[in-house]
């Protein structure tokens, strides 16, 4: 069994996937279901004090199948993580984070320095740490030694759909890391699911490229298979690369209407 | 132990608010007609364990944030 252990939570899904900008609810969860995954993101948000008692995103998971993990978007500060992140562990009842301390609000690249400071904090707190990462290997080398469960560079800004722009980065990060490696953000179809799973990372996240899709749910189930096919290609070991062609069919005994 | 007839201002999600002396954690929650689940409270950026929300009393100048799950990636 091809097992991604990240921290002591084993998956059998190398997919995990967001709950942002779907249509709808019920395209939400069917779409999840789609998509094999077993684990999901949520984000934390202040109530609304003029409406206190809506349902929140909790009721529209299905906890016996879907994992919960909570994320810190939208944070510019470790403090802010810090807090989030605990609050999120009340919430959720998870020791599980995706630590995401946002450094830009154009390009939403990380920062390098608060993350680090976060993830320091919040691994003596003994959460289980996920953070979303530039595809800088000497930062996700300093946060694997700080103690994160795994590390989760980013393939194209979050949002974008762009597909993976590093492939070299994310391939140098993952032959140099000893913890998981996630791509987080960037993709936007099945073709750059496998591109990246093919480089050999341990798992994707997504959220928009399935959200954002005309058919989540016919989406999702792409990406699934996607994640399958690329997982299985880098397991499998792709052929050389050639200039020329190199024939299939055997050149000898050839038919000739010639006689020759 | 010196009561303080005039209340506690604390700032909940951001706004004062003016609430009676020796508010509990619980109390705000009612009185915001906030539910008891599906969410979770820090004072002064600590959180306030669930079983603490009958004890822990808000005083002057507390900041609270009350959070729920929303979505996101």
């Amino acid at each position: 069994m091809d097992t991604l252990n990240i921290g002591t939570y084993a998956f059998q899904s190398r997919l995990i996937v967001g709950t942002g900008k779907y249509p709808s609810m019920d395209v939400m969860r069917a779409a999840h279901e789609a998509s094999g995954a077993e684990m999901v993101t949520v984000a934390i948000r202040r109530i609304n004090l003029d409406d206190p008692t809506g349902k929140t995103m909790l009721d529209y998971i299905d906890r016996t199948k879907l994992r919960l993990l909570p994320n810190t978007a939208g944070c510019y500060s470790a403090k802010d993580a810090i807090l989030t992140a605990h609050l999120a562990r009340e919430l959720c009842e998870t020791d599980l984070i995706k630590l995401e301390v946002i450094g830009d609000p154009d390009t939403l690249h990380p920062d390098s320095r608060e993350t680090l400071a976060a993830a320091e904090a919040l691994i003596a707190d003994g959460f289980t740490v996920l953070p979303y990462i530039g595809d800088d290997p000497v930062v996700c080398k300093q946060l694997e030694e700080l103690g994160c469960a795994a590390v989760m560079p980013l393939a194209a800004p979050i949002g974008s759909g762009l597909g993976v722009c590093n492939p070299y980065t994310i391939r140098i990060i993952k032959e140099r890391a000893k913890i998981p490696v996630i791509v987080d953000a960037g993709v936007g179809t099945a073709s750059d699911a496998a591109i990246a799973m093919e480089l050999g990372v341990d798992a994707l996240l997504m959220n928009t490229g399935i959200a954002a899709a005309k058919d989540s749910v016919l989406m999702a189930s792409a990406m699934r298979n996607a994640v399958i096919a690329g997982r299985q290609a880098f397991l499998a070991g792709r052929m050389e690369k050639r200039l020329y062609a190199n024939a299939s069919s055997p050149m000898r005994d050839l038919i000739s209407s010639t006689g020759a | 132990m010196a009561s303080n007839d005039d209340g506690v201002k604390a700032t909940i999600n951001g706004e004062i608010h003016e609430l009676p002396d020796g508010t509990t954690v619980a109390q705000l929650l009612e009185q915001l007609g906030a539910p008891r689940s599906g969410i979770a409270v820090a004072r002064n950026a600590r959180v306030v364990r669930r079983a603490e929300f009958e004890t822990q009393r808000l005083a002057d100048g507390d900041l609270v944030e009350i959070i729920k799950a929303v979505a996101g990636g």
